[in-house]
């Protein structure tokens, strides 16, 4: 019954996406009408096929559901490689503008191309290692299997649609203009109801654990979820300006938008970008190790401490503006208080390594891991600084944010999703090691210098543009026009490229390595008995 | 729990009985330094917030110890630079306008401040760099080929009282002589013809006809007989190839036909107060400067 229901509601879909179609009034919604008619259009043909199909058991070997964290691993190794090469075009786009190609304006342009990149990096290779990572550990720390069936496929199925239907709305103009935050109304939507599933299952499953008490990661992972689902509907609120359309209207007008903006900017970092991710180091990083967490009381106070602080600190992505002195001044000092609470996280990771430094020579996964959570601790040292507000007139609209950014998202997000992936496919194809280690020390050291050589050219930059942006005459007039800055960057922005270029490589050589691993690993010999429950 | 806990040293702080797929967890104190600095961090924060803006409250927020404003600092920044550079404005306003540009401390000052204006208030017509913008009619100041005159004195006319703006400014009228039925449009193509002639551009031969003729009789008054233009009535040079709107035909044929008017107002239209003689004369003393300027005979 529920199947055929199933069935006609994905006919019916399709049905009013082909309606939609035809009624559309922008690229953008022909485009995204006809995506979503043939993707539920396949859907429906699928299941019509598997309707009188033996269901296959669930697999007995585990009992855990692996099968959607095995296809989260292969859509975040593939769109990481995707959100790399694009940031690694755009930069030297700003380096060479003539890669702004003539017959491509208006699709492959830097302005379309750049929300192509921080989207496919935070939401599509992000996202889909947070979905994939929750889903792997929450099962094991719970010793229970994924809750609600078939809906985990809903999750990342949908979770994936979104990205498309993102990426597409971008290369065709339609954006919210909001950073992070740019797919239009019916994009949100749909990325509403597949989180609110993605909560559902996680929770769920959380609910039927065997454990007694809930695991440090899925604190920070529910953590992430919930504030998430709130920061998202808060920061969209919209109206359509047609049904048939991709444009809507803002709710929220001048400074309140501009707040509402960077309250949720600034936490889709400090949930998605570190709660989310701090999920995962509290997983892999003392299975990696092998060694128990450094400290049970430190993980208590530094988690409460940050979810509640971080919440407050958006306002100083707004320093010197139309916003009032008071709210700056309270967004600097939560950012300030912040500090130590962050890196509550970075001195749990790495006294977790205490005991274990010599598998530093050894083992280039745990080194990926250290350099992640260093440069975790880089960055939640940088921020708070940055957001003083003496020092932002400095760095505020420079490089050095965009600096700033690039070594917590290359070095924390990245390497710590790397040292996770290393991790995963081993054990979800069932292999006895990864193709080849020496590889992954590839990988490690063109990553970690790509990272270097990024950080440090955007610092120079950013300090170097900030002081010729302020630099003023005795009578008070502006030395430097802002071309005069542009053309000083240039050597610096090159420089930037060869870092992406070398970042990039390292992650193709991740996805061939992962590739060879799960199709010519050498099989494990025999699989180890799990605390999971038949299901 | 069927699997094995994590092997740990033995003398070590205990653990806190937990194993999550083996995962178990130390019981060690939170690291002093870093609760100490914790500690810090939120007193300095409240310190903070008492010295300085930050509480909300019904109607406005408190206004801390210190009285610390930021539209109270940048007020007092601008007072000071207007303070010290008052004497130099004077000079500014005092001298012979021909002289500006000799006098280096001057000349300084004036093209600093010239720039700055003529970014604010002139480059959105002019552009940026001052090039203009031929397919609205915005002229380029860079050439030395001027509408109302490129001396020094002209160009500070222009700019204080504009043109066609109000009853101050310059005036010039190009007729409409299609739509206002004073030329037929053959005649009109017939003008447009001769005046391609005398720019020195290919034109069509056959459609020249009576255009010279026609060109004598309603052109040349303001354009003069040679086609050389009459600054005093804003009348353009025809025979130097830069065009205001373009010189080819279809462009030529709708500026007979339906006349033109740009319009530019005073000061580029900021108010006395912001744009005062000073700042005017730093404007005229800098697009002088930029090429086309005409010395004063």
């Amino acid at each position: 019954m529920w199947d055929y229901a199933k069935v006609a509601a994905l006919g019916l879909l399709a049905l009013c996406a082909a309606i939609a179609a035809n009624y559309a009034r922008d690229a953008a919604y022909l485009v995204h009408a006809i995506i979503i008619m043939l993707a539920a259009g396949t859907a429906f043909v699928w299941s019509i096929r598997q309707l009188d199909e033996e269901k296959p058991a669930p697999d007995v070997a585990t009992g855990y559901m692996d099968d959607v964290v095995r296809y989260g691993v292969v859509a975040t190794t593939f769109w990481g490689v995707v959100g790399f090469l694009a940031g690694t075009f755009i930069a030297f786009q700003l380096a060479f503008p003539v890669l702004n190609f003539e017959w491509a304006q208006g699709y492959a342009n830097f302005g379309r191309l750049r929300p192509l990149h921080t989207s496919a990096v935070i939401f599509a290779f992000g996202g889909n290692a947070l979905i994939a990572t929750s889903f792997y550990i929450v099962q094991r720390t719970s010793a229970a299997r994924l809750w609600g069936g078939n809906l985990a496929w809903f999750v990342f199925w949908g979770y994936n649609l979104f990205i498309v239907l993102a990426a597409t709305g971008y290369l065709l103009g339609a954006t919210q203009s909001k950073e992070y935050a740019e797919p239009e109304w019916y994009v949100d939507l749909w990325l509403t109801v597949v989180w609110v599933a993605y909560l559902m299952v996680f929770l769920g499953t959380i609910l039927k654990r065997q454990e007694k008490h809930i695991y440090v990661a899925n604190w920070f992972f529910l953590s992430f979820i919930v504030t998430v689902a709130m920061l998202h509907i808060v920061n969209n609120l919209s109206i359509p300006v047609s049904i048939f359309g991709a444009k809507s209207v803002q709710v929220f007008a001048g400074v309140q938008d501009a707040m509402t903006q960077w309250w949720y900017g600034h936490n889709a970092v400090g949930f998605f970008l570190t709660a989310g991710f701090l999920g995962m180091m509290y997983y892999f990083v003392p299975k990696q190790a092998e060694r128990p967490v450094f400290s049970y009381k430190l993980s208590i106070i530094h988690f409460w401490a940050l979810i509640f602080l971080y919440i407050w600190a958006g306002p100083h992505h707004l320093h010197y503006t139309a916003l009032p002195d008071w709210a700056s001044t309270l967004g600097m000092v939560f950012s300030i208080m912040l500090w130590m609470p962050s890196w509550g996280g970075m001195i749990n990771g790495l006294m977790t390594l205490s005991g274990a430094w010599d598998k530093l020579r050894t083992d280039p996964i745990i080194r990926m891991m250290v350099v992640s959570v260093g440069f975790y601790g880089m960055s939640t040292f940088e921020g708070p600084m940055m957001s003083i507000k003496a020092v932002n007139s400095l760095s505020h609209y420079t490089d050095w944010t965009i600096g700033h950014v690039h070594s917590g998202a290359l070095g924390w997000n990245g390497m710590i999703t790397f040292g996770a992936l290393y991790f995963l496919v081993p054990k979800l194809w069932k292999r006895e090691r990864l193709y080849s280690m020496a590889a992954v020390n590839w990988h490690f050291w063109l990553a970690t210098i790509g990272i270097v050589l990024y950080a440090a050219s955007m610092w120079v930059t950013g300090i170097m543009e900030g002081l010729m942006w302020r630099e003023v005459d005795a009578n008070g007039f502006l030395v430097n026009s802002f071309a005069d800055t542009v053309a000083a960057k240039f050597p610096m922005y090159v420089v930037r490229g060869l870092g992406g270029v070398l970042y990039l490589a390292g992650a193709i050589i991740m996805a061939a390595n992962l590739y060879l691993t799960a199709t010519r690993g050498e099989p494990k010999a025999e699989i180890a008995a799990v605390a999971a429950p038949a299901e | 729990m069927s699997k094995q806990p994590i092997k740990k040293k033995k003398d070590e702080v205990e653990t806190t009985g937990h194993s999550w797929d083996g995962i178990e967890e130390y019981n060690n104190p939170m690291p002093r330094w870093w609760l100490w600095t914790f500690y810090a961090c939120v007193i300095w924060g409240l310190a903070y917030t008492v010295a300085y803006p930050a509480w909300p409250l019904v109607n406005g927020a408190t206004a801390g110890l210190l009285g610390k404003s930021t539209r109270a600092d940048v007020a007092a920044e601008i007072t000071r630079f207007e303070e010290a550079n008052a004497d130099i404005q004077q000079k500014l306003v005092d001298a012979e306008l021909t002289e500006i540009s000799a006098d280096p401390e001057l000349n300084s000052y004036a093209q600093n401040a010239g720039a700055a204006v003529f970014r604010t208030w002139c480059a959105q017509c002019h552009g940026a760099g001052a090039q203009g913008a031929q397919a609205a009619g915005y002229p380029s100041l860079l050439d030395d080929s001027w509408l109302w005159g490129g001396t020094i004195e002209e160009i500070h006319t222009t700019i204080s009282y504009g043109i066609r703006y109000d009853d101050d400014s310059r005036f010039g009228d190009m007729l409409a002589f299609g739509r206002d039925e004073l030329l037929s449009d053959e005649e009109i193509n017939q003008v447009v013809a001769y005046v391609q002639k005398i720019s020195s551009q290919e034109f069509d031969e056959a459609a020249l006809g009576d255009g010279e003729t026609l060109y004598m009789d309603n052109c040349a008054s303001c354009h003069m007989e040679d086609g050389t233009g009459e600054i005093t009535l804003g009348a353009p040079n025809l025979t130097d190839a830069i065009w205001l709107y373009g010189g080819d035909a279809d462009t030529l044929f709708e500026t007979i036909w339906g006349g033109r008017a740009g319009v530019m107002p005073p000061r580029g239209g900021a108010p006395a107060a912001v744009v005062d003689e000073a700042m005017i004369r730093a404007v005229a003393t800098y697009v002088h400067s930029l090429g086309g300027g005409v010395a004063t005979e």
